[in-house]
């Protein structure tokens, strides 16, 4: 089972290396890791995604919370997840296939963000699972490059999860 | 004043009298301020050494012990003694030297990135930017190094921000977000145990190092006596419990007492204090929990449930948590498993005795024996260090010893840095051969200093342990295992000037050990023992 772990940690030189070198030391399977500055500049927040049963959670946060430029550790519910996700996609495109994959960007919800005489470049924000499928349904226009951000995630309602 | 007077003061603000270490260019200008300071430095022969020493000082005084190195090798010196720390959650601030700041990430001459190389084996560590924030990085330093799960925290710095100015003003207090050790137990689940304690008929207690760490000594055998549970520990927790004590049954583990593993697979209630529950002690985690119900209690949330699960887990402080249990629980009836775990106790195996060798069992039996009471013991690593958990009576003293990391060469140093942290306790490091040619370059250092340790080394001619293991698991095809080659270890300490004797008889132990702990002076006793003494 995924997943989604929300952590706050002190915006510092070092502080990632501190975080990542505890994933493969303790063999962690991370799917995707985000990070970014927050509200206060001084935090950043990440949101990490890993696959594994609750063992492995528990034993993750406990971890986490051991670093001392961790502030605050919490997994999000999956009932109140909110997550989106940033891809960016390029693939062929010719004069016959350019039409089709319009018609796929506008289901998908998906922009155009560069056009050349050969190639498009696709942007989609949405929840993981339709980036996957967007990659599918372009699978046979011959993608080039693929670029996703990991997944970022907060929680839904009122409750906020920040240094206070 | 500079950078480098500021960690001086800053080591003289935190009560700091004693520190050991190793000199070089990138650290130049904090020795420079050592001189005029009245810390006392301890020049070892090894950074390793200043290591382990200091860790020692750490376990004894439990406040941190201070090792001090130079940058690149000096500092890669100092690993194996961070990571031994570690493991056994010792209290120890370490200050390294590191190139110009500016140069950093150049593989200048001497450059190593300490903080990066030592990330997996410190609690946390600083790579000191600007030398305003010293005052704040030393107080945090010795904080994080002291309080929680004590362990050894590193502070990198570059050779210019030694001699950069700043103000000087300690701080009186630390805050620091991401570090909130809790202390106080949950009164609820508090409860719980409670509860739990009196509802057992065949309760145990496994106490390890951590109770060391809380200083909670007193209290867990408070508590014990108060509720009249057994007791066994893990070899971090030897000498929680004399050894003559009714309550006590002895080290569980593979290499344990047979009465501490029985309790622990008979009971219906087991509480782990301080302890992980190593793969050391506990032979079959997930096996055991579906017999008795556990209570598991550690400052360090992330030991409970990692090795073991837990029934009742109990995050706190050990001292604390010792302190309201004793207040709050009842005499249990455990009269009968008592006895039943005296029966398993039994009188130990007779000696087997070879001639020409000493048996290592007698040996360190007779030691302790008629060592002080408060005196402190320390074990290498090897099977002498098995004979040494086997056999040491601990009285009221301490049992030192590498448990987590099995570090060889650590007795040597780890004596001298115990010495320094006390003004007149006996201190004994019992070391095999091959351990003690890790580390007797600091004989010297003994002399020096005018360090009395009491050095046992027994000496087989081989990695003992590891030529068991072949010789059990490899059907005897030794290799690289024979030690044979070293000198009269004897004759050695007495070219530095220390007194020194070998024995070669089971019926002159008393007189050896009389010799050895004799005088206030350093001494060195050899004795031979069979190489295929075996491990229990
Ligand atoms: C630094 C280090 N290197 C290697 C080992 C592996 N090892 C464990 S016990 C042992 C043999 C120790 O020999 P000795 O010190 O003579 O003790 P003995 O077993 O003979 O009592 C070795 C090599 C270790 N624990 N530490
Ligand atoms: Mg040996």
């Amino acid at each position: 089972m995924k997943h989604t772990i929300s952590v706050l940690v002190e915006n510092h030189a070092g502080v990632l290396s501190r975080i990542t070198g505890l994933f493969s030391r303790r063999g962690f399977n991370i799917d995707s890791l985000a990070v970014g500055v927050t509200e206060d500049k001084t935090v950043s927040r990440m949101t990490i995604v890993v696959e594994g049963d609750s063992y492995t959670v528990e034993q993750l946060e406990k971890q986490l919370n051991k670093v001392v430029d961790v502030i605050k550790v919490r997994t999000i519910p999956q009932q109140d997840l909110i997550s989106r996700e940033l891809m960016l996609i390029k693939c062929n495109a010719t004069g016959r296939t350019r039409s089709e994959i319009l018609d796929i960007a506008k289901i998908m919800n998906a922009n155009i963000v560069d056009l050349t005489k050969n190639t498009m470049t696709l942007e989609i924000c949405d929840l993981p699972d339709r980036l996957d499928l967007l990659e599918e349904l372009l699978k046979s226009y011959n993608i080039q490059e693929v670029m996703r951000t990991g997944t970022i995630a907060l929680q839904r309602g009122g409750a906020a999860i920040n240094v206070k | 004043m500079t950078g480098a007077k500021a960690i001086v003061t800053s080591l003289e603000q935190e009560g700091v009298t004693t520190v050991f270490g190793y000199p070089g260019a990138a650290i130049c200008p904090v020795y420079d301020c050592l001189r005029e300071s009245p810390i006392c430095h301890i020049l070892v022969r090894q950074e390793q050494n200043a290591g382990h020493a200091a860790a020692a000082y750490g376990r004894i005084s439990g406040r941190p012990g201070v090792c001090i190195a130079t940058s690149g090798p000096g500092a890669l010196n100092l690993l194996t003694a961070l990571a031994t720390a570690y493991m056994d959650s010792v209290p120890l601030v370490a200050i390294t030297g590191q190139v110009p700041s500016d140069q950093l990430g150049r593989d200048v001459f001497q450059e190593a990135d300490i903080t990066g190389a030592a990330e997996p084996f410190t609690k946390h560590s600083f790579l000191v930017k600007n030398a305003a924030d010293i005052p704040r990085i030393m107080k945090e330093a010795f904080y994080l190094a002291s309080t929680g799960r004590q362990g050894p925290v590193l502070i990198d710095l570059p050779v210019d921000i030694q001699t950069q100015e700043l103000d000087f003003l300690y701080p009186e207090s630390v805050s620091i977000r991401g570090y909130n050790p809790s202390a106080k137990a949950n009164p609820l689940q508090l409860r719980r145990v409670v509860e739990a304690i009196a509802a057992a008929r065949r309760p145990v207690i496994c106490a390890g190092g951590g109770v060391f760490g809380a200083g909670a000594r007193a209290q867990m055998r408070a508590f014990a006596e108060r509720c009249r549970i057994p007791v066994v520990t893990t070899m971090m927790g030897l000498g929680l419990m004399p050894s003559s004590h009714p309550l006590y049954f002895g080290m569980l583990g593979s290499f344990g007492s047979s009465a501490a593993n029985y309790a622990i697979r008979h009971s219906d209630l087991l509480i782990l204090i301080g302890t992980r529950a190593g793969d050391r002690a506990m032979r079959q985690p997930g096996v055991l929990e579906k017999r008795t119900r556990i209570i598991h209690i550690d400052i360090d949330p992330a030991e409970i449930r990692k090795n073991m699960e837990a029934n009742i887990p109990l995050v706190a402080d050990a001292r604390l948590a010792l302190e309201d249990l004793g207040e709050n629980c009842q005499a249990a009836d455990t009269g009968m498993w008592l006895a039943e775990l005296k029966e398993k106790l039994g009188a130990g195996a007779p000696f087997s005795d070879c001639p020409a060798f000493v048996n290592p069992h007698r040996l360190v039996a007779a030691l302790t024996e008629r060592l002080d009471s408060d005196a402190i013991y320390i074990a290498d690593v090897g099977l002498n260090q098995i004979w040494s958990a086997r056999s040491a009576r601990i009285k009221e003293g301490r049992f030192l010893t590498s448990g987590g990391m099995g570090t060889m060469g650590y007795a040597l140093p780890a004596a001298m840095g115990a010495r320094l942290a006390t003004t007149a306790r006996q201190v004994v490091a019992v070391m095999g051969d091959g351990g003690f040619q890790m580390s007797m370059q600091e004989l010297a250092t003994l002399c020096q200093h005018d360090i009395p340790v009491r050095m046992v080394v027994l000496r087989n001619d081989s990695l003992g342990l590891v030529r068991q293991i072949q010789k059990q698991e490899y059907a005897g095809r030794y290799e690289a295992v024979d030690l044979s080659g070293g000198p009269d270890f004897a004759a050695l300490a007495q070219v530095y000037g220390i007194r020194a004797m070998t024995l070669s008889d089971n019926d002159e132990i008393d007189e050896a050990v009389d010799a050895l702990l004799a005088g206030e002076k350093s001494f060195l006793l050899q004795c031979l023992v069979s190489p295929d003494e075996p491990a229990l």
